[in-house]
């Protein structure tokens, strides 16, 4: 009886213990995800409009400066001696995307860096000295990893054009420039903000580096030629094509630029002069199904590895994509839309051997006294393509410098790689967006730039004398 | 020079609470209430000094000196409930009034940050409730025919809730609480206790299919009078005791799977049939879309909770009241944004360290009514914890039920402080059931002494009984 007693107590003990470890365990899973939520998600949730505690820092820290990477002043709050406190952005427009504006909601780098702008990491003794006089405290600065000298090279080659550059750095993803036009003077956003969200046929506000949605006409055949000697690896070197201006299956016909006829060419030389009838033929040989996944590794219809402010790249390759689709796909024309700062990143990924660094733009945080709160050091998102790929793709493109559409950029003191596109975006008229996306020098990539130039005519024409400006402000310095 | 001590009060805050943290699990290296007598004037020390360094912060950047004569007032008294509580019944666990002392410490001091005319009032209704709770362990200790009295606690728990369904007013939505002279009263919260009861002593005898069928329709009219009143939290904690309670007194996991599987159906219809029940869980997976109705409380919440850092913005520093009840429902976010989530955690391994206490207190137990009380009354509580802070930092749906003994309100103190007397007491049946059992081993030594062939037959029964004894303490 008194056994049977004891074997109960037994039971019930192991029952209680096993109740007791489930709400352990539940605990702890519940300890570590409050944790973990609020370290991921503490600048989100500062930045939120919704949160006050915003406006309470505000209050308490003068927003920190943003400063260029040879420690040039790029945005600075001036306090008057009534304590009254005005943004300054001594560049006036030439940074007006990138570095962006911080009333009216904020764009560039005033938003991304704003949890720190808003946060004073200055030391104790400061604090207490400013709370003496009365006066607020410091907010910590921004260091960017922008070359102003680039940024204006770039700003002045674009001219009275529209459209946008990005220059960064392969190895690393540093954004060195990013320029888009027309833009607007951060300094009187005040006054102009009105005039500027109701004006929707030019998109000023829109910064066309990130956000502009483009056809990428030829620079897309990039992606045509990888799926190529992804699907041929053997024989893509074998490939001959008779071109004769045009191309032709059932209805549809590709016309290569202008009408040009380009006569027998084979897969390099196709790229390097830009053949459209024999790219629309590559473009009918390939499997959809595998083009769609190379298509989204490649970061198509997905979400891009970037904190600014950015549309997605969208293209439409299916099963049910006809014959035209293909054609039109293939040349970068058709329903496809992408960013430059895409463009951008695939050029990199080439550069960097196949492997794509996330592209960043605050480089360090640094309190009052230059104390470093943080530093922020390169880190590569994935490899998109392989290092065989990436080197026959760099082969390719150095044919485009050498014989094709980029020979501007021949015979220079670097060599350089790239690709041109002449993107037409109105059906009726001929006019095209010039384009231009490359890299040098070729063996150990520096430096790479990204160039849409709207409705300028050929790539070749208009976007690589550009590129040639900054690839030379580049090296002069260097 | 105020500065200085505010920010570095923030670390030395944080540390101290680490500690106390520390202490309340270090208490379970020993097995005798004797050998952790160190460690709880540690504990003491401890929660002297953390309760300070807050008052002494608040008086800082407020610099308002009034604010230490009500520290001083909150000292004495929990000062005096950890020493009185030990004078009087030196047979209590320590561990349990530390604890309880350090949580209405926290919450005395969250509360007079918030509103210092709440903290007041609860303080008044803490002392109060802390006089009335010095008694209970004495009546739980004598009063044996407790355990007897099963369908009076369900006669009362039942009558108590359908009164407030009938009479009770509407607060925020809720049918929940009535007011008698003046006092406003939230039956709910101290039927959680009756419950116990009720569970404890219809099953503590027999467990027959018959005896969980009657229980789990008594059980099911708390719980339905709760989800028509709307008070969904306080529903979903009488539905996980009770299955829980009936798992540990059948030993059966049948049951629990059982449990598992009507509850999940229960919240399923739930779900279809009541408009609030869907809000909820709509706000609990989206609370960013719709931040300007259903979800304003969460994100308030979670903004709270992820502008804190770990060691928090110092008190008076953040912004807590921004978030729609917060002295009531979001009290642990409001903890999380000025102490910390550092001290925001360590609060919760205190809240843990109760429970496991109340599990070993509960496994110690020789007689299976009181084993069952300490369990229910164990479980009662880590799951409102549970339900609260997991509701306020969106890992589970909102339910909007209180932090025990640091949210305001007055109910839920006393109903909390009364659940932890109760413990109190048992641990005193506890002390005298192993009383017992060594004034029977000292008989079987005897016996042993007194040699003599009439009493072998005697010894070879209790030499059996001891075995048993004996194998049965190094299970435990």
């Amino acid at each position: 009886m008194k056994k049977r007693k004891k074997q109960k107590k037994k039971q019930m003990n192991m029952a209680i213990l096993s109740v007791t470890y489930l709400f352990v365990a539940v605990f702890l899973g519940m300890m570590f995800y409050i944790c973990h939520y609020s370290v991921t998600h503490q600048q989100e949730l500062i930045n939120n409009s919704y949160n006050g505690r915003q406006q309470m820092l505000i209050a308490k820290n003068v927003r920190g400066k943003i400063y260029g990477g040879g420690g040039e002043i790029l945005a600075q709050t001036i306090t008057d001696e009534n304590g009254n406190e005005e943004r300054s952005y001594p560049y006036g427009n030439l940074f007006a995307h990138t570095v962006g504006y911080s009333t009216h909601g904020r764009a560039g780098v005033e938003a991304l860096g704003n949890y720190y702008l808003i946060h004073s990491n200055a030391p104790l003794s400061e604090k207490v000295s400013n709370d003496v006089e009365g006066i607020k405290y410091p907010g910590d600065d921004v260091y960017t990893t922008l070359d102003v000298n680039l940024q204006e090279v770039a700003n002045h080659a674009m001219g009275i054009y529209r459209g946008a550059i990005i220059v960064s750095e392969p190895s690393t993803g540093k954004i060195l420039a990013m320029v888009s036009k027309p833009d607007y003077d951060p300094n009187q956003i005040e006054e102009l903000w009105d005039g500027l969200v109701k004006d929707t046929e030019s998109g000023i506000l829109l910064n066309r580096a990130t956000q502009g949605l483009y056809p990428p006409g030829s620079t897309f055949k990039i992606l045509t030629a990888l799926e190529y000697m992804k699907e041929n690896p053997d024989t893509y070197r074998n490939y001959q094509f008779q071109c004769g201006g045009s191309f032709t299956s059932g209805t549809d016909r590709i016309n290569c630029y202008h009408g040009q006829s380009h006569g027998s060419v084979n897969f390099s030389s196709s790229f390097a002069k830009s053949c459209n009838a024999s790219f629309a033929n590559i473009g009918l040989q390939l499997d959809k199904a595998k083009f769609a996944d190379t298509l989204e590794e490649l970061l198509f219809n997905e979400e891009l590895p970037l904190e600014i402010i950015h549309n997605n790249s969208h293209v439409e390759v299916n099963q049910d994509s006809t014959d035209g689709d293909m054609m039109q796909v293939s040349i970068g024309q058709g329903t496809t839309g992408m960013t430059p700062m895409h463009l951008n990143m695939i050029t990199n990924a080439i550069a960097n051997e196949g492997t794509l660094m996330k592209p960043y733009i605050v480089d360090r945080v640094e309190n009052s006294t230059g104390t470093v709160i943080k530093q922020f050091s390169p880190s590569s998102y994935k490899r998109l393509i392989s290092q065989q790929e990436a080197e026959s793709l760099k082969e390719l493109m150095r044919g485009v410098v050498e014989e094709g559409t980029a020979r501007k950029l021949k015979g220079l003191s670097y060599t350089a790689a790239g690709k041109t596109g002449s993107a037409e975006y109105n059906s009726i008229k001929e006019d095209s967006h010039a384009w231009f996306t490359g890299f040098a020098p070729a063996d150990n990539p520096q430096i790479s730039v990204t160039i849409i130039i709207e409705g300028a005519g050929s790539g070749g024409d208009f976007a690589v004398p550009i590129a040639r400006r900054i690839f030379d402000a580049y090296f002069e310095t260097r | 020079m105020e500065l200085y001590i505010t920010e570095i009060s923030k670390y030395v805050i944080a540390l101290l609470m680490a500690l106390y943290a520390y202490e309340s699990f270090a208490v379970f290296r020993f097995r005798e209430e004797e050998r952790r007598g160190g460690i709880y004037t540690r504990q003491n020390l401890l929660m002297l000094a953390v309760h300070f360094s807050c008052f002494m912060v608040i008086c800082f950047e407020t610099g308002d000196i009034s604010y230490l004569f009500f520290y001083i007032f909150q000292q004495i008294v929990l000062f005096a409930t950890a020493v009185l509580f030990h004078m009087i019944y030196p047979e209590t666990n320590r561990l349990i009034v530390n604890n309880m002392c350090m949580l209405l410490s926290i919450g005395f001091v969250i509360l007079t940050r918030l509103s210092y005319e709440k903290a007041v009032k609860q303080f008044v209704i803490v002392a109060v409730s802390i006089a009335v709770a010095m008694v209970i362990p004495f009546f739980i200790h004598k009063l044996k025919f407790l355990k007897k009295l099963k369908w009076f606690y369900a006669l009362a728990g039942i009558g108590a809730l359908g009164i407030v369904l009938i009479l009770g007013a509407y607060t925020y939505g809720s049918k929940i609480s009535y007011s008698i002279g003046g006092i406003t009263f939230q039956p709910s919260e101290f039927v959680k206790i009756i419950f116990v009861f009720f569970v404890a002593s219809a099953l503590h005898e027999s467990t027959g299919f018959l005896d969980v069928f009657t229980t789990a329709v008594i059980a099911g009219v708390h719980v339905i009078i709760l989800v028509v009143s709307k008070d969904l939290g306080s529903a979903l904690i009488f539905f996980v005791v009770y299955v829980l309670m009936v798992f540990v007194a059948t030993k059966n996991p049948l049951y629990l799977l059982a449990g598992a599987a009507g509850g999940s159906g229960a919240a399923v219809i739930a779900y279809r049939v009541f408009s609030h029940v869907q809000v909820r869980v709509q706000a609990w997976k989206d609370p960013w879309s719709e931040i300007d109705s259903a979800g304003y409380q969460i994100t308030q919440s979670l903004f709270a909770i992820g502008s804190g850092g770990w060691f928090g913005m110092g008190l008076f520093e953040g912004t807590p009241e921004s978030i729609p009840f917060v002295e009531a429902d979001f009290i642990f976010s409001a903890v999380a944004e000025e102490l910390g989530i550092l001290f925001a955690m360590c609060m919760i391994l205190v809240c843990i360290s109760c429970f496991v206490m109340f599990m070993d207190i509960s496994m110690r137990l020789h007689d299976s009514f009181y084993r069952l009380i300490a369990f229910g009354l164990g479980v009662t509580y880590i799951f409102q914890v549970f339900l609260t802070i997991g509701g306020g930092s969106k890992f589970i749906p909102l339910t909007g039920v209180t932090l025990p003994l640091i949210s305001y309100g007055g109910s839920s103190v006393l109903t909390t402080l009364i659940m932890f007397s109760i413990i109190e007491g048992l641990c005193m049946i506890k002390e005298e059931e192993q009383e017992e059992l060594t004034i029977t081993k000292k008989r079987g030594k005897k016996a042993v002494i007194e040699d003599g062939p009439a009493m072998k037959k005697a010894r070879k029964k209790r030499g059996k009984s001891r075995e048993n004894e004996e194998s049965d303490e190094v299970i435990e």
